[in-house]
């Protein structure tokens, strides 16, 4: 049995799923990255590989992706989350064509084909607006665990109107409609629908064609899936797994390869253009 | 290829460089020696379509703001002249050439390369930007200096061609700016000499035009943005002169020798892309390696235009050299055309260039020329099927440059043009993918 691991390292989290020859998901790991890259990459993988029970040396090929895959150092190659993320969403929902992902510091839409191949991406620029950690300040600002206010949410009936996107000044504009007495519910409305919209307006620059697959850590809050829904007029493909794609895609390049028997898109040209230091340089920086 | 390099004589190789390090080290002591020894006088003028044959044709000494600001920005040092500039209130969203080089004017103006002389003349050669306008308005303002303003119309006729009238109000311009060296310098305008400067810059801009149209080849010989700066300087601060001529005439051979050989920037080109944007000076070398990495060569760029768009045909006319200076004025450089033009230009470099890929650089600090770069990457991505990232960060500020962003957003766009080739291949054979 050949079995490919794919470690995401994420801004907040690094997840890992290990994959066997039948491409079945036979484990998932996550940890916080902290300061410590290599280590959460190292650790997200043994615990992957015990949750397997199976030994790093019956993983054929590992993948690291995210903005820390470089620190994944026992990775045989990296792929950057954007490739990794359409490749996943492909494999979960075949007819994706549209991917919305949001994570803890980015969001993006990805335009894909058949095959799960990037057609066209695009990113938010140098601003948090519209990402996890926006989300995160709202919870933090209301006293409440990020994972409690999607549904919270979907109760509020009056949504206020945000007044900003900004994820620095979010706390203060929430501050003053909790002065204003506005309830806690209708100021989360708020705060999804105003991401809800900028996403979509991001993610319009490559198009949003059906079928739309929702990934990333925020795809697991459900206010969030639902704002979006309501917005586009449409149904989003989520999965249990949706945190795990960008692992996922992951490893599923690191299963092709290995039966390949390729190296790296980026090795392969390293080696012809003798420019190897990029691959380990300026990384401790990528994360700060 | 390396047997072929081999093979081939190359006496040509490497002589640009060691005469542009010669050549612009002249010209920044003669710059250096107006400011320290009062021997010269500069006229600052702007890069857009400079028509620094006026100021050759006086021996006066032509200074670009412009460059002194990059060179700081080159040398890792501008972000202290930008604080200083915010300090006094210019705003974080202003032009950080403008704020690099207001914060060089008020100190003691030495670059890495140069000491800055004050302007006998501050030439505001305007074209198609508000703010460059305001910004020599503002060193007027600092040193008390004389400034003219030139009103250089924006192409608006649909055609993209400038009217007779805008050629004929330029030219009274350019005959007042002549008044006003003649009383600067002490001398008379020698029209025969200016027609020998006008002369030269036509045989530079047919050189440049030679030089840029070898990129065309599989492998380019240059990169057409990273290496083309090296010979910009000469273009911008040696026009018209004989040196200016002796420097174009060996680029090209060298460079025509380097198609002969088969060699490239790169030990394998793989990629060609067309690159749209001036670069991010603060971080040129890891810019350039992010892309060297995958193989991409650029072989054309837009900004390689800013100071004159030589290759779809312009030429200097020695016959008619005040008409050929307002002409290179108001239509052939990039940023004087329309955003329409501009699209075209980058087309016809898509198609006759043979480029994979369109990257465009966006300047932060900029919003004049960003503005309208969202449209362009989705007419080239939607309308014309041409792969295209669009990046973000700034040419002078190194605030805004975020290496992991753009590096995250350069590899996921090579990912995808690697899948794209790897799919041609396999169809190519016949395969399965």
């Amino acid at each position: 049995m050949t079995y490919a691991a794919g470690i995401d390292v994420g801004s907040t989290q690094t997840k890992g799923v290990i994959i066997n020859d039948k491409r079945e998901i036979i484990a998932r790991a996550l940890t916080d990255t902290g300061a410590y890259v290599t280590k959460a990459a190292e650790r997200c993988f043994a615990e992957a590989l015990q949750i397997a029970g199976i030994e790093r040396l019956d993983v054929a090929y590992v993948v690291g992706t995210g903005y820390g895959r470089y620190k994944v150092t026992f990775g045989d190659a990296q792929i950057t989350e954007i490739s990794c993320h359409a490749r996943g969403a492909s494999y979960l929902f075949p007819n994706t064509r549209t991917v919305i992902d949001m994570g803890g510091q980015d969001a993006k839409g990805i335009k894909i084909g058949v095959d799960g191949d990037v057609k066209d991406f695009v990113m938010n620029d140098k601003c948090a607006a519209g990402t996890g950690r926006f989300l995160a300040s709202a919870a933090e600002a209301l006293g409440m665990g990020l994972s409690d206010i999607g549904n919270a949410s979907l109760t509020g009936k009056n949504p206020v109107r945000l007044t900003t996107v900004c994820t620095v000044f979010v706390e203060s504009d929430i501050m003053s409609y909790l002065a204003q007495g506005k309830k806690t519910e209708d100021i989360l409305a708020g705060v999804h629908s105003a991401i809800a919209a900028r996403t979509i307006s991001l993610v319009r620059r490559v198009g949003i064609e059906p079928e739309v697959t929702f990934t990333g850590g925020v795809s697991n809050n459900i206010g969030m899936v639902r704002a979006l829904e309501d917005k586009l007029g449409l149904k989003l493909n989520v999965s249990p797994d949706s945190h795990f794609v960008g692992a996922l895609g992951a490893s599923i390049f690191a299963l092709d390869r290995a039966a390949k028997g390729v190296t790296s898109f980026e090795s392969r040209v390293s080696s012809s253009t003798q420019n190897t230091e990029l691959e380990t340089r300026n990384t401790d920086r990528e994360l700060s | 290829m390396a047997q072929a390099a081999e093979a081939v004589k190359t006496s040509y190789q490497g002589q640009m460089h060691l005469l542009q390090k010669d050549m612009m080290g002249r010209y920044f002591e003669r710059v250096t020696r107006a400011a320290e020894q009062g021997e010269g006088k500069a006229v600052y003028m702007l890069i857009s379509g400079n028509p620094v044959e006026l100021v050759q044709a006086f021996d006066l000494i032509p200074v670009y703001p412009e460059i002194d600001a990059l060179q700081l920005a080159v040398k890792k040092s501008a972000l202290p002249f930008i604080q200083k500039a915010e300090e006094l209130g210019y705003s974080m969203d202003n032009c950080a050439y403008v704020k690099a080089d207001v914060g060089l004017f008020l100190g003691d103006r030495k670059t890495p390369f140069a000491t800055i002389p004050l302007p006998a003349l501050i030439l505001c050669n305007y074209v198609g930007c508000n703010v460059y306008l305001q910004w020599f308005e503002h060193l007027a303002e600092y040193c008390d200096g004389q400034i003219y303003n030139l009103d250089i119309p924006f192409l608006r006729d649909p055609s993209g061609q400038p009217s007779p009238e805008d050629i004929t109000y330029v030219v009274r311009q350019l005959e007042e700016v002549i008044e006003i060296c003649e009383r600067i310098s002490g001398k008379k305008l020698d029209y025969a000499r200016l027609k020998d400067i006008v002369r030269r810059s036509g045989e530079t801009g047919e050189m440049w035009s030679r030089i840029k149209g070898l990129t065309k080849n599989i492998p380019s010989p240059f990169d057409a943005y990273f290496d083309s700066v090296t010979m910009m300087a000469p273009l911008y601060c040696l026009r018209g002169t004989e040196e200016g001529v002796r420097f174009f005439e060996t680029a090209l051979k060298e460079m025509e020798e380097k198609v002969r050989m088969g060699t490239g920037p790169l030990p394998q080109e793989r990629f060609r892309f067309i690159i749209e944007g001036p670069p991010p000076w603060p971080y040129l070398r890891t810019f350039r390696d992010l892309f060297s990495k995958w193989g991409a060569v650029a072989v054309a760029s837009t900004y390689s235009t800013v100071g004159g768009l030589w290759e779809f045909g312009f030429r200097h006319d020695a016959n008619r050299p005040l008409e050929s200076i307002a002409q290179h004025m108001l239509q052939w450089n990039v940023t004087n055309r329309n955003f329409l033009q501009r699209y075209q230009q980058i087309r016809r470099y898509v198609e006759e260039w043979h480029a994979d890929a369109l990257v465009i650089h966006s300047v932060k600090s900029c919003r004049l020329f960003s503005a309208g770069q969202g449209d362009m990457r989705e007419y080239f991505t939607k309308e014309l099927n041409v792969p295209t990232l669009l990046i973000e960060s700034d040419i002078e500020d190194p605030r805004y440059f975020s290496e992991a962003q753009i590096k995250n957003r350069i590899d996921a766009f090579f990912e995808s043009l690697e899948h794209k080739k790897m799919v041609h291949a396999a169809a190519e054979a016949g395969g399965a993918v």
